[in-house]
């Protein structure tokens, strides 16, 4: 707590005690308790819920992962049977391949967005109003639900400039879907490193792009990174866009024009097309469990890379 | 005096259509410490920060008359060629998040240097020169954030000198640190002084009679349009002020 903060607390404090109302106290009190109460009743059904959902997809999948499950071809069609080395590879490849087409995009739009977004030289209106509507741009995607991206990517990628169903299609249309994940923590963590820092750079002598470059992207390396591990999130558990992007093909890919199916899609051909709950639950289970190290990874590059910085401030 | 370092002529700046600082005319002589003092608002930062022309980067930002440095216009000049010649020390120490050497090394390595001897040469030197060598001479690889307010900001003027500029702008260099702090970076500007020009914000007179040659004292009314009320040398200001404002301003009267 800073000076002004106390000194704000304890004249509060001493006006309270000016006022004699005991009875407005206690009701105040009860009413505080209310509240907390109803607090704690809401966050302990959040956790309920969620350990209902991921105990249940676990504890009932966990059984039949094997390392044999892991490391066997499903056999595709209508069967269910086999194991899901295909798809895990399936959504290896195409996680890189989002990354790479979406992260580069990304980044170089929020430097645009953060970092020129202030500069009214010539043509400034026109600047202006080019920023304020890729920003609109960006929420709007943000908000746009996947399978138009996938509907997109089915009409353009796949149809008009023939990549077929194929991991290229998927990891571009991917890429459009995870680009507003991208652009807003990219900003958000370029908003967050110090105008003094840039003032510094600019004082000796460097350029805007040499500023931005050495100095500025630097400090924003955590944000950036945990954009992308969101992303990657997405992209494992996506179904929707690869649906109409992937085709589905349960062999191993050999190229980027490969057709292939995710974790998650085939998660879904198997809950819809066969009867192999099991394999459906296993599957589940191993979506969750790679969900739940994301996130971890997450938690863990994060409060690194924050730590790293305070500890020097 | 001196020969001429830096001369304004007619200056005024406005933010967009307010004018901060109105029709000031100065000569700064070279290897000299001239002071601009006045109450908060009253546009001796915004002075400072139009000689390395910092106030670019605020949107909106138009100035008239000119601004000479060794009787070249600076507003013809390239700022990134103009601010390696005029150098710049904030108020709040902001070395970056890089190491003690990286941070020197900052300034000679945008310019293009990248041979290692001569840059280790212009480190130490450097750093000699902001009188913090003895106490980073063996931690050069450790996080400049990691050193005291004091020391960041003597970081801070060294990575000022490694760029070799002939001016140091220092705009409240000492308003965050403690009093022993401060003096230090006091010395620091009377050894300074001995090879640059140094033009300098403060706010703290004593601080201003200690460390200056020259004074500028600057006076805003209700219009907050900042304007130059006096300017000769500091003794001459601090002890025979000829105009009522600056006397009362310096005894304390309000401000």
């Amino acid at each position: 707590m800073n000076q002004a903060e106390s000194n704000a607390s304890s004249t509060v404090q001493s006006a309270a005690q000016k006022q004699p109302n005991r009875s407005n106290l206690k009701q105040r009190h009860l009413s505080q308790k209310f509240a907390f109460g109803a607090l704690w009743v809401g966050g302990a059904l959040v956790m309920l819920i969620l350990l209902v959902v991921v105990g249940y997809v676990i504890t009932n999948g966990i059984r039949e992962v094997t390392w044999e499950f892991l490391t066997t071809a499903p056999r595709g069609g209508l069967s269910g049977e086999g194991g899901i080395s295909t798809t895990i590879v399936s959504t290896v490849y195409l996680i890189g391949l989002t990354i790479v087409i979406a992260t580069p995009l990304g980044i170089g739009a929020a430097i645009f967005l953060t970092e020129y977004a202030g500069e009214t030289n010539v043509g400034s209106k026109f600047l202006r109003s080019l920023i304020d509507l890729v920003h609109f741009g960006v929420e709007t995607l943000a908000g746009i639900p996947s399978i138009i991206f996938g509907l997109f990517g089915f009409a353009l990628f796949v149809s008009v400039l023939h990549f077929g169903f194929s991991l290229l299609s998927a990891g571009l249309a991917g890429a459009c879907l995870v680009l507003p994940t991208i652009i807003r923590t990219t900003e958000e963590s370029l908003l967050t490193v110090p105008m003094s820092y840039r003032e510094a750079s600019l004082a000796l002598g460097a350029t805007k792009w040499q500023t931005i470059y050495q100095v500025v992207l630097p400090a924003a390396i955590p944000g950036i990174i945990t954009g992308i591990i969101l992303s990657v999130a997405r992209v494992i558990s996506e179904t929707a866009v690869f649906y109409v992007t992937l085709g589905g093909s349960a062999r191993m890919p050999t190229s980027i024009f490969s057709s292939g199916r995710t974790l998650a899609l085939h998660l879904y051909y198997l809950a819809m097309d066969t009867n192999a709950f099991d394999k459906a639950m296993a599957t589940g289970a191993v979506l969750i469990i790679s969900i739940i190290l994301i996130n971890l990874i997450i938690d863990f590059v994060s409060s690194k890379l924050t730590a790293g910085l305070r500890e020097n401030q | 005096m001196n020969s001429i370092k830096i001369e304004t002529i007619h200056y005024s700046l406005n933010y967009g259509n307010f004018r901060a600082i109105e029709d000031i005319s100065i000569k700064i002589p070279e290897k000299q410490v001239t002071a601009l003092i006045g109450p908060s608002g009253c546009g001796k930062s915004t002075f400072l920060r139009s000689f390395n022309r910092m106030n670019d980067l605020i949107p909106g930002v138009t100035t008239e008359g000119e601004i000479l440095l060794d009787g070249e216009d600076i507003f013809k000049m390239d700022p990134v060629s103009l601010r390696q010649r005029v150098g710049m020390v904030f108020q709040k120490p902001n070395p970056f998040p890089k190491s003690i050497y990286d941070n020197v090394a900052y300034g000679p390595r945008v310019n293009g240097l990248k041979d290692h001897k001569k840059l280790d040469e212009i480190v130490e030197r450097s750093l000699r020169g902001a009188a913090l060598w003895d106490e980073v001479k063996d931690n050069l690889n450790k996080s400049g954030l990691a050193l005291s307010g004091g020391q960041q900001q003597r970081l801070c003027i060294a990575r000022a000198l490694a760029v070799e500029p002939s001016v140091i702008l220092m705009d409240e260099p000492a308003a965050s640190l403690d009093p022993i702090a401060t003096l230090r970076i006091e010395d620091l500007i009377r050894m300074l002084v001995e090879n640059y020009t140094i033009v300098i914000v403060t706010h703290n007179m004593q601080q201003a009679g200690r460390v200056s040659d020259y004074t500028a004292f600057f006076f805003t009314d209700e219009t907050r349009t900042g304007r130059l009320v006096e300017y000769d040398r500091t003794q001459v200001i601090f002890t025979n002020p000829k105009d009522k404002r600056t006397e009362d301003y310096i005894t304390g009267r309000f401000g």
